[in-house]
């Protein structure tokens, strides 16, 4: 790990001033800064810490009904803070499929969103990376990329964002506070992290010294509540990054689909909300064949990026399960394996999920 | 330039001078405070032998900047027993042989200790595994760890209400 200058600044003032010197980077938890300070893979010159900072980690519900998160609240004190695992189950559960109880403990809102992919070739300093290394390569395009993007890469990069919790923040509308050295502004988190293109050493919208100083879900997001889950496909039952992951929330009057939201984990730089299979939901009736026509619609656009075809296929039917498992209705406590593929002893299934 | 940095470590208040601002909760511990029963597996926050509770939740300390925790209260794996009288949780994973190396017990005793705190996993096998997965365990002595979260639970549990009783 390299030196750094270690500054505790006393407000979001002083913290943007601070973060706006180059070189700069905002420490929150740390639990992925610190990881990849250690690899070398992030070489701050500056740390601004975040965490003395007043008011960054209270949970509040506004007058019209939103809910306001701070940028420094624990992802386990969301999780299961009462009012908001109420209102917002799918947001808790796909909290609960992440990491493990330590790392949650520690991880910050803010940081989620501000995470990095877990490509190893980017984490590998020896290896060709143009999200690392601006104009060095991929060494990613010709190697071991079963895990890679089938959404929105380019040839300059494949990797994907790693985060369980933005995927159903996407679908429901959440909003991110951007405080920078020119003011304050705001951003619907569907706009927030880039697409790689060109360009993809640029992950958010952020510009230097810009910090995150919250999130907000509309009042109307808690209004799919009765029918909301997260579905995390991973290579061990716990404690693991998603293959691919979806979120699905439903409004369903008189046997028929309202509204419908969709958002996919896994599959891209960012997370991605599937808008086409919401429009295909809409008005239909909550089966397998509506499911099945919205799973096709959500990834049409997908390809390969490497030796992870298989990745279209299994996205399609973890969107189709989320989506089976949310019209069945949420369930008053999360099941033992929140998000989980795999049948629980403690959590009966609804009929016809293996698709 | 040097930083203090104030602790209370097993309820005794430290305050330790930091010549350097990289050194982890981890790495205070081990190398600079002489208590080594915290364990450093993969440094990296994966395997979970670095669990200890830090202002009452489990935590990797290898992930946790020193300087950014001044104030906090930190409690390890060597201020669990009282004299000779051993923690629940120590006591049960001894019972139960959860463990064979030995290499990973402190951050499962201390990661147990949280998710008992926490209370959402309760006598349900399931949720106590799935609230542990952050503690590998490369001999494999789940099945003993996960009877020994259960029993001590129990014991915890009862402990509470006799006192309330």
């Amino acid at each position: 790990m390299n030196r750094f200058e270690y500054v505790r600044p006393r407000s979001v003032a002083e913290a943007v001033a601070a973060a706006a010197i180059p070189g700069s980077a905002y420490l929150a938890a740390g639990t992925n800064l610190l990881d990849l300070m250690k690899i070398g893979v992030a070489r701050p010159e500056r740390l601004i810490d975040l965490n003395h900072l007043p008011d960054l980690d209270i949970i509040e519900q506004l007058p019209d009904g939103t809910v306001r998160i701070g940028a420094q609240v624990r992802n386990a004190d969301l999780a299961h803070d009462p009012d908001f695992r109420q209102r917002f189950p799918v947001v808790a559960e796909a909290l609960l499929s992440g990491a493990s109880a330590q790392l949650r403990n520690m991880a910050t809102v803010g940081g989620n969103l501000l995470q990095r992919t877990r490509c190893a070739w980017f984490q590998d300093t020896a290896s060709a990376c143009n999200r690392r290394a601006p104009g060095s390569g991929c060494d990613a395009r010709g190697g071991e990329n079963r895990m890679h993007a089938v959404l929105g890469w380019s040839e300059h990069c494949i990797a994907t964002h790693p985060s369980d919790f933005c995927v159903p923040l996407v679908a429901l509308d959440a909003v991110v506070e951007i405080e920078g050295p020119a003011g304050r502004r705001e951003i619907p988190l569907a706009d927030f992290h880039l697409l790689p293109g060109d360009t993809p050493e640029r992950e958010s919208v952020l510009a230097p010294g810009d910090l995150v100083v919250a999130l907000r879900l509309p009042a109307e997001a808690a209004g799919f509540a009765a029918h909301a889950r997260y579905a995390k496909l991973r290579e061990r039952t716990s404690y693991a990054f998603a293959v691919v992951s979806a979120a699905a929330a439903l409004r369903i009057a008189d046997g028929r689909i309202t509204e419908a939201r969709l958002a996919l984990g896994g599959v891209a730089a960012k997370p991605w909300r599937a808008r086409a299979a919401e429009a295909a939901l809409a008005g239909a009736t909550p089966d397998a064949a509506a499911f099945r026509r919205a799973a096709e619609a959500a990834l049409a656009e997908a390809r390969p990026s490497g030796d992870n075809g298989f990745k279209i296929e299994l996205a399609r039917r973890i969107a189709i399960r989320a989506l089976t498992l949310a019209a069945a209705g949420t369930p008053d406590r999360l099941p033992a394996l929140p998000a989980s593929a795999f049948a629980s002893s403690s959590t009966p299934r609804p009929r016809g999920l293996h698709v | 330039m040097s930083y203090l940095v104030t602790l209370t470590i097993n309820r005794v208040p430290r305050t330790v001078e930091l010549d350097d601002p990289r050194v982890t909760l981890l790495d205070l511990l081990r190398e600079r405070l002489d208590l080594p029963g915290t364990k450093k597996g993969c440094d990296r926050g994966q395997c979970g032998a670095c669990t200890i509770l830090l202002d009452g939740r489990r935590v990797n300390a290898c992930l946790a900047l020193a300087i950014s925790h001044d104030g906090a209260d930190i409690l390890t794996i060597e201020g669990l027993a009282e004299g000779q009288a051993l923690h629940p949780v120590q006591a049960a994973f001894i019972a139960h042989d959860a463990f064979q190396c030995g290499f990973c017990t402190p951050g499962q005793i201390m990661s147990a200790i949280g998710l008992i705190g926490e209370g959402q996993a309760g006598d349900d096998a399931e949720r106590v595994r799935e609230g542990m997965s952050g503690n590998l365990c490369r001999c494999g002595a789940y099945r003993g760890i996960t009877e020994a979260v259960l029993e001590a639970t129990r014991i915890m549990a009862d402990t509470t209400q006799e006192k309330a009783a």
